[in-house]
């Protein structure tokens, strides 16, 4: 695998290219998010309330006279931090069980394999929906809320690759030369499902922010002030016919971090497994 | 065949069990929730025995399993109770609701397998030319698009720009076009991705060079042979991801104000009012 990740192949894929350039930028703009921003995102000033876009707030103010400018560039801090969390916990929870159930096979297999068919059965979106209601609205229980939702297709894809490795013959040679379980597991299956798993997290995190944002939208995410641009979408929209700039920033901001996380993903599909169907 | 009817008969007993389990998860979720649907519907200012007598009424003071199989026994003779909230019976709740979010969650399905079959079976055909990479390109893009936002640009551009069609709510045919829209675009894309996939799939198998070498016009070896088998995990996905199209549906009806069961499931969340839900 190790040769496949040269700078070369990897800049030759045009859709790789784009997605890493759109989110190199989205980067950018998180970490230096201060030195962006020219106001501080919860400024409030309510005699500049709803101002059209101008050289002083470049995309405008909000009904409470914020800055949406400052707050869209805030926003990209919780979306990137929220779906980078989000596939770390889902995609843990998934190739842990994923690679125990392939591994291990029998009862834990079949027992693994029921709880994926009947998280993938409920709609995930009510399910987080009905969970976040449960723990109360915050940006920590959506964090939970998606990850107990979503886990499922890692488990799916990581034991279906781990069944197929283990009785092929380097493993069993491994196992000749009296190799414990773990060892096996993590030294020479693990690597092999890497590829698939580096796919599935980039093509989930956009997904986990469009989730995230979802819940925001619905009320059931950040709680305000936070700039969450889901949140900031769902205010917008009551003030949509004064105020539309409130609703289109944020959207196109979102829509351009998701964007660069498909083409990342769907770059490396093609690099790294061109027949891997999810 | 008694294979077949084996196996159909264990995926009916599994799906009756997940079924199940949905619903002891739902109910205890629920449950667990803080405050109660009394709390809520009723003032501070009632006196204690009043709300005593009201959750004996609703069979809210006996223990969480007992309510969960007077509800299955209730639910298993036809009565799906009564929503506590607005007192109506929770059957014609979702009989007035039902048939719009059908006609939505229908029309928008309907509409996407219309389009993405013929596009996807021709952006595969003819593989790598400008027409497929646009066709690749712009599936990526209405993938990134979440339908919410979606939903408030076409408002903004339709109904505000242009004034041609309604805000929200539903009267007529012209107030379905817009969450219509905004329900398919999303959906339209992943469909037509796996199409074209398919058909990319399928073009390469042998039986598509021998129905070539039979002789057979271009246009019926694409449409018997590679649409026929391309077709099969098309529809496959078709069920499966008909959960996400109702989680969809509470985005789109909130969105509209589309009087649907998206809209009642969100409405009887957010006021507890768990008969409905």
């Amino acid at each position: 695998m190790g040769a496949k990740f040269d700078v070369k192949v990897l800049t030759r894929n045009k859709v790789f290219l784009a997605g890493l350039i759109i989110l190199f930028t989205v980067a950018v703009v998180a970490v230096f998010a201060d030195a962006i921003a020219p106001h501080p995102y919860d400024e409030m000033n309510v005699s500049l309330a709803l101002r059209a876009p101008q050289p002083r707030f470049p995309f405008g103010t909000d009904q409470y006279g914020r800055c949406v400018f400052s707050r869209v560039i805030y926003g990209t801090r919780i979306a990137l931090g929220v779906g980078l969390v989000v596939v770390l916990v889902e995609s843990l929870i998934g190739v842990t069980l994923g690679l125990l159930a392939g591994y291990y096979g029998k009862k834990f297999d079949k027992i693994v394999m029921f709880v994926t068919d009947l998280t993938w059965a409920l709609p995930p979106l009510v399910m987080a929906l009905a969970i976040v209601t449960m723990l109360g609205p915050s940006l920590i229980n959506v964090v939970i809320a998606i990850a107990a939702v979503s886990w499922a297709q890692f488990a799916r894809i990581v034991r279906a690759k781990t069944q197929a490795l283990k009785n092929m013959p380097f493993v069993e040679a491994a196992r000749a030369f009296g190799e414990g379980d773990l060892n096996i597991i993590l030294r020479y299956i693990l690597p092999n499902v890497l590829s698939p798993i580096i796919v599935l997290s980039t093509l989930t995190l956009p997904q986990a922010i469009l989730s995230t944002t979802s819940l925001g939208f619905l009320g059931l995410g950040a709680q305000p002030p936070s700039p969450d641009w889901g949140l900031i979408l769902s205010e917008g929209k009551n003030y949509i016919r004064q105020a539309p700039w409130i609703s289109i920033f944020p959207g196109i901001a979102l829509v351009y971090t998701v964007l660069g996380f498909n083409l990342l993903g769907e770059g490396l599909r093609d690099i790294l497994d061109p027949r891997l169907k999810l | 065949m008694s294979d077949l009817l084996e196996y159909a008969v264990r995926k009916l007993i599994i799906g009756a069990f997940v079924v199940f389990v949905v619903t002891v998860v739902l109910f205890c979720i629920m449950q667990l929730m803080p405050g109660d649907p009394i709390q809520l519907i009723s003032n501070p200012r009632i006196p204690p025995e009043k709300i005593a007598e009201l959750k004996k009424h609703w069979g809210l003071d006996k223990p969480v399993y007992v309510q969960y199989f007077y509800w299955l026994f209730h639910i298993l003779q036809g009565d799906f109770g009564t929503s506590i909230t607005t007192g109506q019976k929770v059957i014609t709740l979702i009989q007035e609701r039902l048939p719009y979010t059908l006609l939505l969650a229908g029309g928008s399905l309907i509409f996407q397998y219309i389009i993405a079959i013929p596009i996807g079976l021709m952006a595969a055909y003819k593989e790598h030319s400008i027409f497929d990479s646009i066709v690749v390109v712009s599936t990526i893009i209405f993938w990134s698009i979440p339908s919410f936002w979606l939903g408030i640009l076409l408002i903004l551009i339709f109904s505000l720009k242009l004034k041609l069609l309604p805000v929200s709510g539903y009267d007529g045919l012209s107030s379905l076009i817009l969450p219509l829209m905004t329900a398919t675009l999303p959906n339209l894309a992943s469909t037509l991705r796996l199409t074209r996939s398919e058909v990319l799939e399928v073009l390469r198998e042998k039986y598509v060079s021998t129905a070539y070498a039979k002789g057979l016009s271009e246009k019926r070896v694409l449409i018997f042979h590679v649409l026929r088998n391309a077709l099969i995990p098309v529809t496959l996905m078709f069920f499966l991801y008909l959960p996400w199209t109702v989680g969809g549906a509470v985005i789109i009806e909130t969105i509209f104000s589309w009087p649907g069961m998206g809209r009642l499931l969100w409405t009887a969340i957010s006021s507890q009012d768990f008969p409905v839900v």
